[in-house]
């Protein structure tokens, strides 16, 4: 019962949509409102059908009905609850319900939001999502639909893939999610600018936000994702260049170039065709990483196993979508004015530096995850294009990118001063070489290039509160007044500067992390001792413990630091009887932002225990890089600035006054 | 500055990126490829020692030998020819015999192929796509290897372990 009405509803999902990706659009042709205005009850109306659809799969998972085929095969009665609902978007069918309800959730916002929104704008925003949103649940429908029944209901289920049996399942693939889907907004807002063939103030307001939104998420389902593999994979890796992990790297690149775009649109009115042609590329590019790893073309982590039927159809989705777009841009994008001037030294072209350097590595990274792809097309020879490619290729890009990146926000709009940002930027140019010379005289005989990135990495931070120093003219006047002056700061300026200060952050902990990594890979006997990084690590056992549904090997480690016992470490082996497979979990000893990392292997016949120990140092920076990042981007969503509705200019200002 | 002399700067710095930016890809193509092979692939090419290649094929069943301090050495065969290979290190949790395996790493002067990366990606239904692949193009393939592979639509992990 429960099953047939999800169904339902997400035919009548579907049945909503393609109304919705018409009707509005004659609406707009023939100027008639109640039509125009029929695209944001069918959006919301959409969003409820979505939802009753997918909180029927999950009842279904959480009931364990294994009558339905996709519960049957990705859940377990004994599973614990909360895998129960991850479960649910796991598996091939699930995820892309949930893309889906994701697609009608920004819909549904916009609906219910975009009240200052010009009719007719709306109209054809919603059109646009709805065009998405049919091809979807009719791939749904068609290829993967979760809701299928089993003739003969069996009585227990195949179990989730361990691997995914983790906290990480519940957060990042929603996350992920969020940021791919996000960028829907900004696609359809970019369409429907060409079909209107205007873009006026409100477009770029309404964008930026939204584009926000999306990255915001992006970057943090991308840190999470990270993470999850760098402790659940087992061999303390984080980031692979894995073709499924690139997909999620191109849009976030494509993104953020999006993102500076979008503030020389709206502040300066300039940039427009490229922003819009950024909205279509970053949307595309999220479309091309849902193709990757929903149609199984890759070998990759996250491949699914294959299915040629799914894979055609989401490659017509693409090329529909994204050769659609890509013609109309070519059509219309002529008709769209172009907007105010400025001079290569300035705030937009430091802008511009930063787009020209993100979509050119962006593109690198397009070519090197396409590239296997193409050549065993066209002449059947198979290879990898691994961490070496990547790293030849997106380091040296990122370099210029990472010195320019201080200098933009000290720019003016319109015609900058170098000299004049070069020598406000002299305390971070010292603070950085000085951190070269400490780092290189700490570490001498080392790695030369060690020291220049983590200069880099400085750079960028001090960068960052220089020009909060500047702006808040710190150490120049009373500190009540810079106090007084940090109070009056708009938001997005901090937000950028913590954002920016992220980056370097991250880079620190990615130079640290790969540079003086150090590891003891080897084979312990009870009461053997392990030495690294001047920690001590005593195996005193192994214990044996029965899961929910797996039983778990535990080993145990007395770690201690110049003879002080720190702490206990318990990385264990378990082993999911229903699927027949094992699975590492690692333990972690968190020291500042340094960590301690045990994963197990295989036990010997004589009972010596198989060890990986890593000491990573500041590993944990990489990941608080774009924590900080995703802060920034908060705080810059909450600038009042967004929040104030664009086309009622005399009426915000007047409410900006009042409110100080 | 004119628009005109504004335009062609934006266009010529571009273009210097973009130029920059090709020739990064192409040298990185040149060193940083490696190719997939099977062992009778690898003994047909004759893959010269110290070049770094992908193999690819099932684990020999009863060729698994472990040594001393995590040394392993097993056998990668694809039906006709098989190809010994050694390892130190922690194989991954899904490495198993006769079931399917990657390794990159590079042959050395007396033939055996030093790993640094294995990497095993099946459970009971699935083996990885380049060695199915391979195996079906050899008429190796038996129908159960990869039963059912509709059926396990949980994504399949890639388990590997580097040195």
């Amino acid at each position: 019962m429960i099953a047939e009405a999800g169904h339902y509803a997400l035919v009548l999902a579907l049945a909503l949509a393609l109304i919705q990706s018409t009707v509005p659009i004659a609406g707009a042709r023939w100027g008639d409102v109640a039509l125009m205005n029929l695209a944001r009850s069918t959006a919301l109306a959409q969003l409820l059908f979505v939802a009753v659809s997918f909180a029927a799969l999950v009842t279904l998972h959480v009931n364990s009905d294994f009558s339905v085929v996709n519960v049957f095969e990705n859940s377990h009665s004994m599973k614990p609850l909360i895998y129960k609902i991850t479960g649910v978007w796991g598996n091939h069918e699930g995820s892309m319900l949930l893309w889906v309800s994701i697609l009608a959730l920004f819909g549904g916002l916009v609906a219910a939001f975009g009240n200052n929104l010009p009719l007719s704008l709306r109209a054809h925003v919603l059109a646009v999502q709805a065009w998405i949103a049919s091809a979807f649940y009719l791939f749904i429908l068609v290829t993967s639909n979760p809701f299928l029944r089993i003739a003969i209901p069996p009585i227990e289920g195949r179990d989730l893939n361990p691997v995914l049996q983790d906290i990480g399942l519940a957060v990042h693939p929603p996350m992920l999610y969020l940021g791919y889907v996000g960028f829907s907004i900004s696609f359809s807002f970019a369409v429907a600018a060409l079909l209107e063939g205007r873009i006026d103030a409100a477009w770029a307001r309404w964008v930026r936000p939204w584009t926000l939104v999306a990255w915001i998420f992006l970057t943090l389902g991308i840190a999470m994702g990270s993470y999850w593999a760098y402790y659940e994979l087992g061999w303390g890796g984080w980031w692979f260049w894995d073709p499924v992990e690139n997909a999620s790297l191109m849009p976030w690149l494509a993104g953020t170039a999006l993102l500076h775009s979008a503030v020389v649109m709206e502040k300066r009115n300039a940039l427009k065709v490229w922003t819009i042609l950024l909205s279509i590329l970053t949307f595309s590019l999220s479309l091309l990483g849902t193709f990757l790893v929903r149609s199984g073309v890759l070998t990759s982590v996250h491949a699914f196993a294959t299915d040629p039927t799914r894979g055609v159809f989401i490659l017509l989705i693409l090329c529909l979508f994204i050769g659609g777009s890509l013609a109309l841009y070519a059509w219309r994008a002529s008709a769209l004015k172009q907007g105010g001037l400025f001079a290569p030294i300035s705030r937009e072209g430091a802008l511009v530096l930063n787009n020209l350097f993100l979509t050119t590595a962006c593109a690198t990274v397009f070519i090197g995850t396409l590239y296997p792809l193409a050549l065993e097309v066209l002449t059947n020879d198979k290879i990898s294009v691994g961490a070496p490619f990547f790293n030849l290729t997106f380091g040296p890009l990122f370099v210029p990118l990472m010195l320019a990146v201080p200098f933009g926000p000290l720019l003016a709009w319109k015609r900058g001063d170098l000299l004049g940002a070069a020598q406000r930027l002299t305390a971070a140019g010292i603070a950085a070489l000085i951190a070269i010379a400490l780092v290189y005289a700490w570490t001498f005989g080392g790695s030369t290039f060690a020291p220049l990135a983590i200069g880099l990495a400085i750079w960028v931070i001090a960068g960052a509160l220089c020009d909060l120093a500047e702006r808040l003219a710190l150490f120049r006047g009373p500190f009540a007044s810079s106090l007084q002056r940090a109070r009056g700061l708009p938001r997005a300026t901090w937000g950028t500067a913590f954002a920016h200060a992220g980056v370097g952050v991250a880079l620190i902990g990615i130079v640290c992390e790969t540079t003086w990594n150090s590891e003891y890979i080897g084979s312990m006997q009870p009461f053997e001792v392990a030495k690294i990084a001047g920690y001590d690590l005593k195996l005193d056992g192994v214990t044996q413990r029965q899961g929910p549904n797996f039983r778990e090997m535990i080993a145990q480690f007395t770690i201690s630091l110049d003879g002080e016992r720190l702490s206990v470490m318990t990385p264990s082996k378990r082993n999911f009887t229903t699927r027949g497979s094992s699975t590492t979990e690692a333990a972690l000893l968190t020291r500042g932002a340094s960590q301690l990392y045990i994963s197990l292997g295989e036990t010997a016949a004589d009972g010596a225990l198989a060890v990986r120990i890593y000491h990573k140092p500041l590993v944990l920076l990489i990941w608080w890089g774009p924590l900080l990042m995703a802060f920034g981007g908060m705080l810059s969503l909450s600038d009042r600035r967004l929040r104030v509705g664009a086309p009622k200019p005399a009426k915000t200002s007047h409410a900006l006054q009042a409110a100080e | 500055m004119t628009r005109k002399q504004r335009r062609l700067t934006m266009i010529g710095g571009s273009l210097a990126v973009l130029a920059v930016a090709a020739a990064l890809v192409l040298n990185a193509m040149r060193d940083s490829i490696v190719f997939f092979s099977t062992p009778s692939m690898a003994a047909e090419k004759h893959i010269p020692a110290g070049k770094r290649f992908r193999l690819g094929g099932l684990v020999q069943p009863g060729s698994l030998v472990r040594g001393d301090n995590l040394a392993v050495s097993f056998s990668v065969a694809d039906g006709s020819t098989k190809l010994p290979v050694a390892y130190k290190g922690i194989l991954p949790d899904l490495f198993r015999e006769g079931q399917g395996v990657i390794a990159e790493g590079a042959l050395d002067t007396s033939g055996v192929f030093k790993a640094d990366t294995v990497l095993a990606k099946h459970d009971e239904t699935y083996m990885p796509k380049d060695v199915a692949d391979a195996l079906k193009k050899q008429g190796h393939w038996k129908d159960d290897y990869g039963a059912k592979p509709s059926a396990s639509a949980a994504p399949q992990p890639t388990q590997g372990a580097s040195k």
